[in-house]
């Protein structure tokens, strides 16, 4: 078995008592393509805060490319390469859009760099690049807060790639897409796999389908299945989950 | 973004001509004491640009700045205190006779040099700003809760400086215009008219620095620290560093508007340190305009200008004045006078008034692209 780039191991988060996960385990190979699904309360954006170093978890351990992430604030695990995307679009409004990229792919994060260096010719070709990838080129130099709902969904998710993280964790990224924005943003993720890794938490189903991947199904904080959207939705667990106590989830 | 700077840039330029032009002709026109007004109000638009910094372009709304102003203060005065009084009994300043003190205390001892003192006015305030703002930012407390800290700060240095008659005269405060400098007494009309001149100059300086910092990608940190601090971490920053500079040099910026005032006003007193004028400090930019240098400049020139006419005549009606700024600045003018202009307020109020005609384009095109960092 390869090593895997990140790996859960018995994790646990309790909220004064409530768990919001218990046990959980899981691992992801380097380029692999991963859609996390499960009904709401499951614990899917639990999971990504213990990755992304928001939450602590009461028990367990993250390993990413080997080593543990637990104790490590945010930036650094940013910076190691991991990369998030929120379930709403959080991009900064009052900055514009080419802004907004530099920001991500800025090689310097540190505050002295930052005060004297201007954009290198590569981070510019880069910031290029990924606007035309999101068709924002027109909006190059227009405050991001007065883009569309789907425009800021897309400038997330190509700062996202401009972090060039190893690891992508998408949380949501078509909510409130329409079916044409759906269809667009699927074929983006599928494009990163095989450089990135990516790890997608939806409740779309169509969506989850469209990116053809290995599909974990969470439910209670706890991994209730894994394996193709076929396999998944044939199974009888995760039909009782979703189906049978669970109408409004599915 | 071009085009937005072309547009905007002339009314800027005249305002800096206007600025310039008035401080080369002001010690022809003005008397000494109206000259001495003006060099006190041009040494706190320095603070106010502190403030900008921190407030307008961070988010951070510091209640404590007097603070950092005071200590600039009496890190100054205690030079000059020291300066002047080799024919005191025991060498010493004169108030320490009155509490039979007749051992400096330790802490005064550097400030018999003029260079540490030099560093000392914006040093001591930015380290004190960078200490207390990493404690609180690393623990991540933010928005009103962090004003409230500074304001309870302010408050501890306040009743600290008050009552330490031994160390520092306590409520006295430390006199300055009777102290000398270079053979000359401070309050002398020729020392006023070269810290006049050294105010000026300092406040363009500072007005450089400050643009320097916020324009290109650390000011973008800093504009993303205000529109989404947990969101940037995610993206690899570390707010709490960009939020420890910027402080420590709202708190030095503080620190020599303090030293200039104090110079200029013959005192420093436990007086800096009450709350309404760090509030005060405050007010100035709102009313000026937040995230717009030239605005924190001009709000606290102009404020403290109207305050001291208005109060010669009217002594009561000033402080129903500054009351009703505050709240026609926060219910009708958010972005301030400055922020209000650069949108296109007084064509906007005109075409309301009926006088100018209406654009026949998209009503807001022109305000589509970026704005420039104003300043």
């Amino acid at each position: 078995m390869t090593t895997a780039l990140l790996e859960l191991r018995q994790i646990s988060v309790s909220f004064d008592g409530f768990m919001a996960l218990r046990d959980l385990n899981l691992s992801l190979q380097p380029g692999e393509l991963r859609a996390v699904i499960g009904p709401n309360g499951a614990g899917k954006t639990t999971f990504l805060d213990v990755i992304t170093g928001k939450l602590r978890p009461t028990a367990g351990d993250v390993l990413f490319k080997g080593r543990s992430l637990l104790n490590k604030p945010e930036h650094r695990i940013a910076r190691l390469g991991i990369g998030r995307k929120f379930q709403s679009p959080r991009v900064f409004e009052n900055l514009t859009v080419e802004e907004n990229l530099a920001l991500a792919v800025s090689h310097p994060k540190r505050p002295w760099p930052l005060l004297s260096a201007g954009l290198s010719a590569v981070e510019r070709d880069r910031i290029a690049h990924l606007m035309g990838i999101v068709s924002l080129q027109q909006r190059a130099h227009q405050v991001a807060g007065s883009l569309s709902h789907g425009q800021k969904q897309w400038l997330e998710i190509a700062m996202l790639v401009g972090q060039s993280p190893d690891l992508l964790l998408v949380d949501e990224p078509v909510a409130g897409l329409t079916d044409e924005e759906t269809d667009l943003t699927a074929d983006l993720l599928k494009s990163l796999v095989g450089d990135h890794t990516v790890l997608v938490i939806d409740h779309d189903m169509e969506f989850i389908r469209r990116l053809e991947s290995q599909v974990s199904v969470l439910h209670q904080g706890h991994v209730l299945c894994e394996g193709s959207m076929d396999q998944i939705q044939s199974d009888p667990r995760v039909i009782e989950v979703y189906l049978g106590r669970n109408e409004e989830a599915a | 973004m071009l085009k937005a700077f072309q547009q905007r840039r002339w009314p800027l330029v005249i305002v800096w001509v206007l600025i310039i032009a008035a401080i080369v002709a002001a010690p022809a026109v003005v008397s000494g004491f109206g000259l001495n007004l003006l060099g006190r109000f041009l040494s706190l638009s320095i603070v106010a640009l502190g403030i900008d910094l921190i407030w307008g372009f961070t988010g951070l709304l510091s209640l404590g700045q007097g603070i950092f102003f005071a200590l600039g203060g009496y890190a100054a005065a205690m030079y000059l205190q020291l300066n002047s009084s080799s024919d005191e009994p025991n060498g010493i300043p004169e108030f320490f006779g009155l509490y039979g003190v007749d051992q400096l205390p330790g802490f005064w001892q550097p400030f018999h040099s003029p260079w540490f003192t030099l560093i000392a006015i914006w040093l001591i305030p930015a380290l004190l700003a960078a200490l207390l703002g990493n404690l609180v930012f690393r623990n991540r407390i933010k928005g009103v809760y962090f004003s409230i800290l500074t304001q309870a700060a302010l408050l501890v240095f306040f009743n600290f400086f008050n009552g330490q008659q031994k160390l520092i005269n306590g409520t006295n405060g430390l006199k300055t215009d009777v102290t000398e400098l270079f053979g000359q007494q401070v309050g002398s009309a020729l020392m006023q008219r070269g810290f006049f001149w050294l105010t000026a100059v300092m406040v363009i300086l500072a007005w450089l620095a400050v643009r320097w910092v916020v324009r290109g990608r650390f000011g973008e940190v800093l504009i993303a620290i205000r529109d989404d601090e947990p969101r940037l971490r995610f993206a690899g920053y570390n707010p709490t560093l960009f939020k420890t500079i910027v402080f420590a040099m709202a708190g030095g910026l503080a620190g020599i508007g303090g030293a200039l005032y104090t110079v200029q006003s013959g005192i420093v007193s436990p007086q800096y340190m009450t709350v309404p004028f760090s509030i005060d400090m405050v007010i100035w930019v709102a009313v000026g305009g937040r995230g717009t240098l030239i605005g924190a400049i001009l709000g606290a020139l102009v404020i403290n200008l109207a305050r001291s006419q208005i109060s010669t005549f009217w002594p009561e009606g000033w402080l129903f004045i500054l009351g009703g700024l505050f709240i026609l600045v926060v219910t009708a003018l958010p972005e301030g006078v400055v922020g209000w202009w650069q949108a296109g307020g007084p064509r906007n109020l005109l075409t309301r008034l009926g006088v100018a005609r209406r654009i026949g384009t998209y009503p807001r095109l022109e305000m589509d692209g970026k704005e420039e960092v104003q300043s």
